[in-house]
């Protein structure tokens, strides 16, 4: 590794002795063995927690949503926090895998396939709370543009129909780019199955893939595309979430600093809700040459600079309610500090803010344990920032005569354990079925920093590397 | 040609040997040429004269019309079918469609670049005649492979084989139809 440039590479991004074999069956014959046994515990833990889902969805649908605690004046409590908390967290898939990829990091590789993943399931729990919030989920096809015969259309000047388009784009795309992704890995594991069924279940998932330059070509810019159309598109998605709240004249919501704001805040959950599932998994699938102490202290510092962007948000919140002149404004920062939630406000300035800053230590940075505790913290206050903005801001607006209490219910409990269950128990059926990290991928970035080096027997290629 | 097949097939141990073997390729004119890699090589598929930029092309068209259809659907639903005061803006309050025009085409555009790749590659394609050549598993593991068509005008049995022998390659062999 020694005599690798410093620019580019500055430690080892794969560890051991290593070769193209070695990594395909590091990597992509994991699912043809059987799971450690920590993957039954999980597996079990989330399929539990479906249960509860399913029990939640069907005590809805049979009851309506009088059994959650919304209602006049907070008429949008665990269901739209929710909502915004998981979407948040679906980002870091698409930022570490476009975002990453346009701006070349190579570290990227070792953790994409896995928060891409992530991304999928996070924005289909996301998905579920509107959906069920409509009351009526089997009607849910009314928020689509369609011919009809109430010959009624939706109204495009409102974000909330601007999220419909935001969402499902967003799941399609990043279901598209996972694909994608995952088509030449589908290739090596049909090429390696022992079995007549998973040769053929593979290999019509491969769709025919075989290595071929001229596919690779087409590819290669097709993947580049991809991860330029999802960059702005993830941009747009959280942003257009905020605008759900800044478009109307709510003390609190009613503020242009939403959209950036909100879309740091989505990639510092992100990137907690990764670390919280890759530091566990890492060790039990022995991942630690791929998944490097490297990667982990990047990870790190990501969240800790995005933390650091969302304390600005905080901050800018607070002087604007001052700096306003606005009575109202005023009125909700008081409230939301001291107020009777003001309890949440302090617990998440402790998450979100304060504790987050151990990361500026080398020492904790590379400390699992530690960074374990702190990136559930951060998922813990960046759910407490939802529920501070979401609450505080409806129970308390302008007339004392529409003021009123939020207290949500066991069903409420029930479908946020429900969705943590679905998300886990998928992510764990991810582990078993597919390869978690992009061995083609690997195999790729091998050829790029392996010792004895690349480019330099086939000097006038360009590289790539910038 | 006598016997019908599809090509003759060179297997390499790594991508040097496999990318100075693509340069002689090159060199010696065939043009019905593809080599196989376990993950994209940069500069491989220029060297053997792959040169296809219509995926981009793809992209923008579908980008452009995705743009339009989700711009024209809103002013034609807003503007001519359903108009609805809401709040006193004009019926074509533009700044209000650009969230779903944006999305509209960043999805076309995506479908775009997908499917447009799966079809200049000729994908779906359930089975190649190259699956059947020894070793070809390995194109997706360790192994880097070279095939000239039997098609390739320069295509001769013997001297082709021949040719491809004083290549480094671990093993020359025939790829049947």
């Amino acid at each position: 590794m020694a005599a690798q440039p410093a620019s580019v590479i500055d430690g080892p991004m794969i560890e051991g002795q290593q070769t193209y074999g070695t990594i395909t069956e590091h990597i992509g014959d994991i699912p043809a063995k059987s799971p450690p046994a920590p993957w039954y515990f999980g597996a079990a833990f989330g399929f539990g927690l479906l249960g509860v889902m399913v029990l939640t969805i069907g005590s809805l649908l049979y009851n309506g949503i009088g059994i959650w605690g919304v209602n006049v004046p907070v008429g949008w409590g665990f269901d739209i926090i929710n909502f915004v908390w998981w979407i948040g967290i679906g980002h870091a898939g698409t930022l570490i895998s476009a975002i990453l990829l346009l701006l070349r990091q190579q570290w990227r590789t070792s953790i994409n396939r896995f928060a891409e993943t992530m991304t999928l399931f996070a924005v289909m729990c996301a998905g579920l709370f509107p959906l069920l919030h409509t009351g009526r989920p089997w009607v849910a096809y009314w928020l689509v543009p369609y011919p009809n015969i109430m010959a009624v259309w939706p109204n495009f000047r409102s974000p909330l129909v601007w999220d419909v388009f935001a969402v499902t784009t967003y799941l399609t795309v990043s279901a598209l780019f996972w694909y994608v992704g995952l088509i030449p890995d589908l290739a090596t594991m049909r090429d390696r199955a022992k079995s007549k069924v998973k040769q053929v279940v593979t290999g019509m998932l491969a769709m025919g893939w075989r290595n071929s330059a001229a596919h690779w070509f087409r590819y290669e810019t097709a993947y580049l595309l991809l991860a330029g159309l999802s960059t702005p598109l993830v941009i747009s998605v959280h942003s257009i979430v905020s605008l759900d709240f800044a478009v109307s004249l709510m003390p609190g919501w009613h503020t242009t600093i939403f959209p950036p704001y909100f879309v740091a805040g989505a990639i510092y959950s992100g990137f907690a809700m990764v670390l919280t599932f890759m530091i566990p998994v890492r060790r039990w699938y022995k991942m630690e040459n791929f998944v490097t102490m490297k990667h982990i202290d990047w990870m790190a510092k990501v969240m800790l600079a995005t933390g650091l962007i969302v304390l600005y948000g905080y901050g800018m919140e607070a002087f604007m309610a001052w700096y306003s002149g606005s009575l109202w404004e005023e009125l909700m920062f008081e409230n939301r500090t001291t107020g009777r939630f003001g309890l949440s406000y302090w617990l998440l300035i402790l998450c979100n803010g304060v504790i987050p800053q151990l990361l500026w230590l080398p020492r904790f940075r590379h400390h699992m344990g530690v960074l374990f505790f702190i990136s559930l913290v951060i998922n813990v206050g960046m759910w407490l920032e939802r529920f501070v903005i979401v609450v505080t801001s409806l129970h308390h607006d302008f007339l004392p005569s529409s003021w009123g209490m939020y207290y949500p219910t066991i069903w409420d409990l029930g479908m946020f354990a429900g969705t943590i269950g679905f998300f886990t128990f998928m992510m764990f059926l991810f582990l078993r079925f597919l390869p978690m990290i992009a061995v083609f991928e690997m195999r790729d970035l091998w050829h790029k920093v392996k010792p004895d080096g690349h480019g330099d027997r086939h000097a006038p290629v360009p590289t790539g590397k910038s | 040609m006598s016997e019908a097949i599809y090509g003759l097939i060179a297997e390499f141990k790594d991508e040097h040997d496999l990318m100075s073997a693509a340069e002689r390729v090159r060199e010696q004119g065939y043009k019905r040429v593809d080599a196989f890699s376990p993950f994209p090589i940069h500069g491989l598929a220029e060297t053997l004269g792959i040169d296809d930029h219509r995926v981009p092309l793809i992209v923008t068209f579908a980008a452009l019309a995705g743009a339009a259809g989700g711009f024209l659907m809103q002013y034609w639903i807003s503007v001519v079918d359903y108009p609805l005061n809401i709040g006193g803006r004009p019926d074509l309050s533009w700044p209000y469609f650009i969230p779903i025009t944006f999305e509209c085409m960043v999805l076309s555009a995506a479908f775009g670049a997908v499917l447009g790749m799966l079809g200049l590659n000729g994908l779906p394609q359930p089975h190649h005649p190259l699956f059947d050549a020894p070793n070809f598993d390995r194109a997706s593991n360790d192994r880097f492979f070279i095939c000239i068509e039997s098609k390739d005008p320069k295509f001769e049995r013997e001297q082709t084989e021949a040719f491809l022998k004083t290549l480094n390659a671990e093993n020359v062999a025939e790829v049947s139809l």
